[in-house]
């Protein structure tokens, strides 16, 4: 298939089309814009509706409808508009609803700036909405992975019935980059037999609801819940290693922030100097395992987590290593993004410091 | 690799100038990347974008350390000369800049961009003309390469701008060469 030169944003909504997404529900913001854009013209034509919500609140409650009817659904936002929809996050979670959510983020609190950022990990990782939760969350680095990640977001959606997000920043959404459309492996996906698509009294009536008013009901359906995130932590973990064998210091990085640390890891390498990078792909479920394996390897002596954010993807990476080796933090919030030379130089200190 | 910051007035074609030459990378069958700014200064008038073309992957499409920038007015330079990394290129749109650049270990481009552009018939022209001068110098992606990709942001609808784009290309490269005096070394 030829190759495209597009946006972050408009591949994603393109690849969201593609997946077989029907309807999106949305309200604008900076810096995702070209996502309700870009659905506004071209969804219809594939079939689908393009709805401009009257607020993000709205947008995701129009979410559950679209989704409870068994279609598949988009939404997207950045930061302070993500924060209006979480109500509706967690009911989705709770009614064990499938649908796709996308975070351009941008910095905060706040309205914060409309800059790229990565300070929404804790929200996006740890719930964000009431009750106990998770999502899927797929954090792409490039156009070509964001759109990947997005075909396959649908399919894992509906495979374990539950929301997932795709967690950007400003620098994914702005970034334009050739990309192919190549749809994901074929998953087995079961039959949506409890949607409410209309009964014509063949079968008992489908209720989609998440109110279990008695403690015996909503605790099963909750154990039954964590079983199935089990089952997503075994499965759909995913990371990339980046030039890690024998690396004495290891990055953990993700999203435009990696790219950045990849460049730095190339730059050390013709100097002589090697350095790893471990990049989450998934952030929930979190790649502890891989952390654990390299921490308890004798040749790394330190971990250095670098982010968009005062630090917030390091209480991830440090339950990963678990206390057998020292985690380093560096950051750049507000809009700031870490540039070349910053992370060069705190990679050298660190260095200096296993070797000294 | 070629690492490119492009920057300008809004409305001068900073953006159409960056993804024309990501455009034209692409069909080369490099890898390209196209950052624009979108924050604060942007609604202050300003535009910039970082484009990067290269055979081997890109890591950062973030250009902290450029090979090539191009600055089509004033406060573009003032914060951009410092990026062109040792031995990288400066395009300066003299038109509407008439500071000297004291810098002596880059090579920099006096261009008369928007002179040019008015004088073949059309100021927003311009932008072309300073990307006929760095196809000349760089060679990063062929002048073809760039006509396939003007005629394809035109449109059919535009095909009458097509003469003066690439007669602003021609312009823009007669201006550089290795015996310019231009050329600060």
């Amino acid at each position: 298939m030829k190759k495209v030169l597009m946006k972050g944003n408009e591949a994603i909504s393109e690849a969201a089309i593609q997946a077989g997404c029907k309807f999106f529900f949305g309200y604008p913001i900076t810096p995702q814009n070209e996502i309700p854009a870009y659905m506004a013209k071209h969804l219809p034509k594939a079939g689908g509706r393009y709805t401009q919500a009257e607020s993000e609140i709205a947008a995701i409650n129009m979410v559950y409808g679209a989704a409870g009817c068994g279609a598949r659904v988009m939404t997207s936002s950045s930061s302070p508009g993500m924060s209006l929809k979480q109500e509706g996050i967690s009911y989705l979670a709770g009614a064990q609803l499938p649908c796709v959510i996308v975070n351009i983020m941008r910095s905060g609190p706040g309205l914060g700036g409309i800059l790229p950022a990565q300070s929404d990990y804790f929200q996006a990782v740890k719930g964000g909405g009431h009750g106990d939760y998770n999502l899927i969350v797929y954090a792409p680095s490039t156009v070509q992975e964001a759109v990947t990640l997005t075909m396959e977001a649908f399919d894992v959606a509906d495979l374990y019935l539950t929301p997932v997000m795709i967690l950007g920043d400003g620098i994914l959404g702005q970034v334009m980059e050739p990309v192919e459309f190549i749809p994901p492996k074929k998953r087995k996906l079961p039959k949506k037999t409890w949607a409410t698509t209309g009964n014509d009294g063949s079968r008992p009536n489908n209720l989609i609801n998440s109110l279990y008013i008695e403690a015996d009901v909503l605790y099963e359906r909750t154990l039954a819940q964590y079983k199935k995130y089990d089952l997503i932590k075994e499965k759909e973990t995913r990371y990339e290693l980046y030039n890690t064998a024998d690396a004495e210091v290891i990055i953990a990085a993700y999203g435009s922030t990696a790219r950045i640390v990849k460049s730095v890891i190339d730059g050390l390498l013709e100097e002589g100097i090697r350095i790893g990078l471990i990049r989450p792909i998934t952030v929930w479920p979190f790649p502890y395992t891989i952390f654990e394996e390299y921490a308890s390897s004798d040749k790394v002596k330190k971990f250095l987590t670098i982010e968009m954010s005062m630090g917030q993807m390091i209480e991830d990476v440090k339950l990963g290593v678990n206390g057998k080796k020292p985690v380093d933090f560096f950051g750049r919030t507000g809009g700031k993004i870490p540039t070349y030379d910053e992370i060069k130089g705190k990679v050298i200190e660190v260095i200096r410091e296993v070797t000294a | 690799m070629e690492k490119m910051i492009l920057a300008g007035f809004g409305g001068q074609g900073i953006m159409s100038m960056g993804q024309m030459i990501a455009y034209a990378g692409m069909v080369e069958d490099k890898n390209v990347t196209w950052l624009p700014s979108y924050g604060p200064e942007m609604r202050g008038g300003t535009a910039n974008c970082n484009v990067i073309v290269s055979d081997k992957d890109i890591a950062s499409p973030i250009v902290d350390h450029a090979s090539t920038v191009i600055v089509m007015n004033k406060p573009s330079l003032e914060k951009f000369e410092h990026y062109v990394a040792p031995g990288g290129n400066l395009y300066i749109n003299s038109s509407l800049i008439d500071h000297k650049v004291s810098r002596t270990d880059i090579h920099v481009h006096y261009i008369p961009a928007s002179d040019i552009a008015v004088e073949i018939g059309n100021v927003k022209v311009a932008n072309m003309v300073l990307l006929g001068a760095l196809l000349k110098i760089s060679k990063v992606i062929t002048e073809k390469s760039v006509l396939d990709a003007l005629s394809k942001v035109l449109g059919s609808s535009k095909t009458h701008l097509f003469e003066i784009n690439e007669l602003a290309l021609e312009k823009g490269a007669a201006l550089v060469s290795n015996t310019n005096p231009n050329i600060a070394m």
